[in-house]
């Protein structure tokens, strides 16, 4: 039988970022900044420029390959991929993508990445209507729904409503990552711990999103270098292969004016038997969970579809420190994540997946072994990621 | 409530976006129905399907034999929220505001956003009854929506 899974054929070789500033604040242009996280990514996998052959990106990233390989003088791109969706549903998706043309022969050493410079560009977390809104905005913008935020607080309030979960399990996702954050010099958080009291002293942005429910913004870019395993094996660290990717959604999630058929979802659903079905594991065999936080209630969602919990068990499993590093059961978002290391559109996450992996994290999981990664939750489309070492 | 005119202040301040229909007409019916105070989401001709926003198609059996069904008016919370933080600069005086999910029971439990007139900090819960409330402006009418009283 022809195996047409990537399973283990393709191997995350090197992982570069720039310093992440606060949004706006980044003292070079976003050009400049993806080309510092790509040569740093490169460079780290022990490679030349001059191998990388294909670049994968997501949520329009304004960095088309064309323009990177003409200043970084590549000589020739064999693979150019952008992911559909905003946000960053497509993280792990363009890190599936450049693994299915590594293992298509497309391309050898893909870079996979994603900078933003927000002072530059604008930035995500502001309205954006203007007098007269046409299409699926005009469902939705006249009555002040307009930021992401606005989005995913509705779907939030409904999940908790439906399975009976209180404020305590957002802020037990909250309070993981800034934890994390205070091990990390990387992270913007580092030397701003967060504690339940400030957590629930913090205004509301729209209920159940406290300030510390919501992501920060940031300026930065992040990189990752994947290759065939075999290529892999000459190189300098210890592989790091990717089990499994998926990407997509369920049935007609974001159809327009809030019509999800299935509402209060992460749009997990569909994926994550897929991704443990082409990995061969179970959630049971995973270590430590990287997880996109836009807002903490995709979280939540997340780690429900996932499998790790039932919604019923959702509030008990993100309280009381099961999600921190080192007592939890499941640490998350080690790093600090979006919320406390730095929103590089999740991209991040995937580094530090990378880290845990090593051995390299600042909260190395024990003998860690297989790291998720999900990437979007309740956008459309999703994706995600098994790692293993 | 085809019936009854009631007009009323906006819920929203001026500057605030307003609705046009789409370009390509395909919710010219929704809005002008909107402004003669009919609630109208699309109906399968075909097989009966409900749905809103409006498609060209059915979802459910793909026919493009797509008519338009006139609601009660009458729903239900499905969800709500309470916003704080305005990211609109024609809001920043308005907040807080309430937002709404209904679901029409006599639609096929289609969807829609609109804002829960009344005060912001009303206590609202999933499940509660509502009916809409037309909100007139100069060329296009807005679906509010108030608790029914006494549910
Ligand atoms: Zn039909």
């Amino acid at each position: 039988m022809t195996d047409y899974s990537i399973k283990d054929k393709v191997t995350i070789v090197g992982i570069g970022e720039t310093r992440y500033y606060k949004a706006g604040q980044a003292p070079v242009s976003e050009f400049q900044l993806a080309l510092e996280a790509i040569q740093k990514a490169v460079a780290d996998a022990g490679l030349r420029i001059e191998d990388v052959d294909g670049f994968a990106s997501y949520s329009d990233d304004r960095n088309d390959p064309t323009r990177l390989a003409g200043a970084l003088g590549i000589p020739q791109i064999q693979f150019s991929n952008m992911h559909w969706g905003g946000g960053g549903g497509g993280m792990a998706g363009a890190v599936g993508n450049a693994a299915a043309a590594i293992v298509a022969g497309y391309a050898k050493h893909v870079v996979a990445f994603r900078a933003l410079a927000q002072g530059q560009f604008g930035r995500f977390g502001q309205g954006h209507a203007g007098a007269r809104v046409r299409g699926a905005q005009a469902y939705t913008a006249p009555y002040g729904l307009m930021s992401p935020a606005q989005m995913f607080a509705m779907r939030t309030q409904r999940f908790m409503y439906e399975h009976n979960i209180s404020q305590e399990a957002l802020a037990g996702i909250a309070l993981a990552s800034y934890k994390h954050a205070q091990r990390n010099p990387r992270a913007i958080m580092y030397g701003r711990p967060l504690t339940r009291e400030a957590y629930d002293n913090s205004r509301w942005i729209v209920e159940p999103f406290h300030l510390f429910d919501c992501c920060q913004e940031n300026d930065g870019s992040a990189a990752v270098v994947l290759t065939t395993t075999e290529r892999a094996r000459d190189l300098p660290h210890k592989p790091v292969y990717l089990m499994a990717a998926a990407q997509g959604s369920g049935y007609r999630q974001w159809v327009t004016a809030h019509n999800d058929p299935d509402y209060a979802t992460s749009n997990f659903k569909t994926l994550a038997p897929r991704l443990f079905g082409m990995a061969g594991i179970t959630p049971q065999d995973v270590d430590v969970a990287q997880i996109y936080e836009n807002f903490t209630g995709g979280v939540l969602m997340s780690i429900v579809e996932h499998g790790f919990c039932t919604a019923d068990e959702a509030e008990a499993f993100c309280t009381r420190g099961n999600l921190e590093w080192p007592e939890g059961n499941l640490p998350i978002n080690t790093s600090g994540g979006n919320l406390a290391e730095a929103y590089m559109h999740g991209l991040e996450l995937v580094l530090e997946g990378v880290r845990q992996l090593r051995g390299d994290s600042t909260c190395q999981v024990k003998d860690a072994r297989v790291c998720l990664v999900a990437a979007g939750p309740m956008v459309s489309p999703v994706s995600n990621l098994l790692l293993r070492n | 409530m085809s019936h009854g005119f009631d007009t009323m202040a906006s819920y929203m301040p001026s500057g605030a976006p307003l609705p046009a229909p789409a370009p390509d007409g395909l919710d010219a019916a929704f809005w002008e129905g909107t402004r003669n105070h009919r609630l109208l989401v699309q109906r399968c001709k075909a097989c009966g399907t409900f749905q809103f926003g409006p498609e060209w198609i059915c979802h459910r059996c793909r026919s493009p034999q797509i008519g338009w069904h006139e609601c009660s008016g009458r729903g239900k919370v499905y969800a709500f929220e309470r916003v704080w933080h305005p990211v609109h600069s024609a809001l920043r005086e308005r907040v807080p505001y309430l937002i709404v999910l209904i679901e029409l029971p006599d639609a096929g439990n289609v969807r829609m956003i609109g804002n829960l007139l009344g005060d912001p900090q009303q206590n609202v819960q999933i499940g509660d009854e509502v009916e809409v409330a037309w909100e007139d402006h100069e060329d296009v009418t807005l679906t509010q929506w108030r608790l029914v009283a006494g549910k």
